[in-house]
């Protein structure tokens, strides 16, 4: 059809390169600072795991109401957006969208306008999946 | 169909605001230019409120007029229920028409406030049309600061208001004739791919118009279209070729004209006011141009039917402009 033949292909292998290389910067970033954590401050690997969780997620939300976390996610593609940093930016882009719609009906019902279908997939498929061992591993 | 000619209809004066990013585009002249998003305002919508205000403030102390000379304010935005020209107008005392044809809701609006003055049932127009980059991501797409990955065959809404000023008093630019566009629809379904599900509406109203003045495409010095962008006016062309045994020569688009290569707009500028800002801010400056046909594009969808996985419904009007 004319809508292919003109439609320019997206350079999906460099995407892939960079959302792969900023990702795995993030998770080597957070896993440095585990290890600082778990080595300077005597923290166990849980309580460094979570630590590190709420600095990435702190972090990331600052980003975005600092206003240049969009145009870094323009670039990196998805690498910045799969993390936990994704999750964060998608909730508090919502929030500062809708701030001025009222707390109830715009902050409040909007906040999880784009990160609401993780949480219910993650809860479904958590769900599922406790079955399945539940079933298989007894 | 409808195509005719309009006897004794001129455009008197135009006034235009555009955004931070239109201002170091390919646009030569600018009236007004906002050095942000919000202009003083503390909400997106009523900074496009703002513009439109603006820009028929301006239009109107310009030439001189009363609010009680204008006889008709008629055009449209982008936004639910065309609620920035609705809360602009309420500011004024003056009889008001509210449009809705997304992109193409300028030519929309000329050819209602022509059809009105060439007919002798008023003296006088105002017609407005404005988009806002920020209000229009907020209503069709994602929150503003989540700045999503777009594909490149993605347009990016141009941010500015455009008021014009329509009469039967003499001018330079006269609107000669109009085509009012039928909706087409061949299935396109991505939303991030306007262009293509515009360019044949475009095609059809380009070809009514032509067919029914018996006109060839060479009769115009340009045809501009509205904001197919650049990967909409290749297809556009190749789709006149097969479907209607065309050649377009002497084709602009608006979208394709306005920003610079290095500016991260994709595949070029979208939005009501594409189209009449590229017009009046580069266009017009270039003499040679004496017959010009623009068609406005608009993409008719909503959020709503393309989530429900609907197809994109397009629709182009034409205005015909003889330039002194």
């Amino acid at each position: 059809m004319l809508v292919k033949k003109h439609t320019p292909r997206e350079p999906k292998l460099r995407n892939f390169g960079v959302a792969f290389l900023v990702g795995g910067l993030i998770g080597l970033l957070a896993e440095v600072i585990s290890m600082i954590l778990k080595n300077c401050f005597a923290f166990s690997t849980v309580e460094a795991g979570l630590i590190v969780a709420l600095i990435v997620i702190g972090v990331a939300s600052l980003f975005t109401a600092l206003g240049f976390f969009d145009s870094w996610v323009s670039k990196c593609k998805c690498g910045l957006i799969i993390p936990t940093t994704g999750f964060a930016h998608s909730v508090s882009s919502s929030a500062l969208e809708y701030k001025r719609d009222g707390l109830i009906t715009g902050l409040g019902s909007n906040f999880f306008k784009l990160a609401g279908s993780v949480i219910l997939y993650g809860i479904i498929s958590a769900f599922l999946l406790v079955i399945v061992r539940l079933v298989i591993g007894g | 169909m409808a195509s005719f000619k309009f006897k004794n209809v001129y455009l008197n004066d135009y006034y235009t605001v555009v955004g931070p990013l239109e201002k170091n585009s390919h646009l030569r002249r600018l009236d007004l230019v906002m050095d942000d998003y919000y202009i003083g305002e503390k909400t997106f919508e009523q900074a496009e409120v703002k513009m439109q205000q603006l820009v028929i403030d301006n239009l109107i102390g310009k030439n001189n007029l009363a609010i009680s000379d204008i006889d008709l304010l008629v055009g449209g935005d982008l936004t639910n229920q065309i609620a920035i020209s609705n809360y602009s107008a309420k500011n004024y005392n003056i009889p008001f028409l509210g449009l809705y044809s997304a992109c193409a809701t300028f030519a929309e609006s000329l050819i209602v406030a022509s059809c009105m003055i060439d007919s002798g049932k008023i003296k006088k127009a105002i017609s407005i049309t404005s988009s806002h980059n920020l209000t229009a991501e907020r209503q069709f797409r994602y929150p503003v600061e989540y700045g999503a990955p777009k594909p490149h065959t993605a347009t990016f809404t141009t941010t500015g208001a455009v008021s014009t000023l329509l009469s039967k008093n003499y001018s330079k630019i006269r609107l000669e004739s109009a085509t009012i566009g039928v909706p087409v629809d061949l299935g396109v379904n991505d939303a991030n791919n306007m262009g293509a599900a515009m360019a044949p509406a475009a095609a059809s109203t380009i070809a009514t118009h032509l067919a029914a003045l018996k006109r060839d495409a060479n009769y115009y010095d340009l045809i501009l279209t509205g904001d197919l962008g650049c990967v909409g006016s290749e297809i556009l062309k190749d789709y006149l070729e097969t479907v209607y045994n065309m050649k377009l020569k002497k084709h602009l688009d608006a979208g394709c004209e306005l920003y610079l290569d290095s500016q991260p707009t994709y595949a070029g500028g979208s939005g009501p006011a594409c189209l009449p800002i590229v017009l009046f801010n580069k266009i017009l400056l270039n003499k040679k141009y004496k017959k010009i046909l623009i068609v406005a594009t608009g993409a008719l969808h909503s959020p709503t039917t393309v989530n429900q996985r609907g197809t994109i419904p397009s629709i182009a009007h034409a205005v015909s402009l003889e330039v002194e």
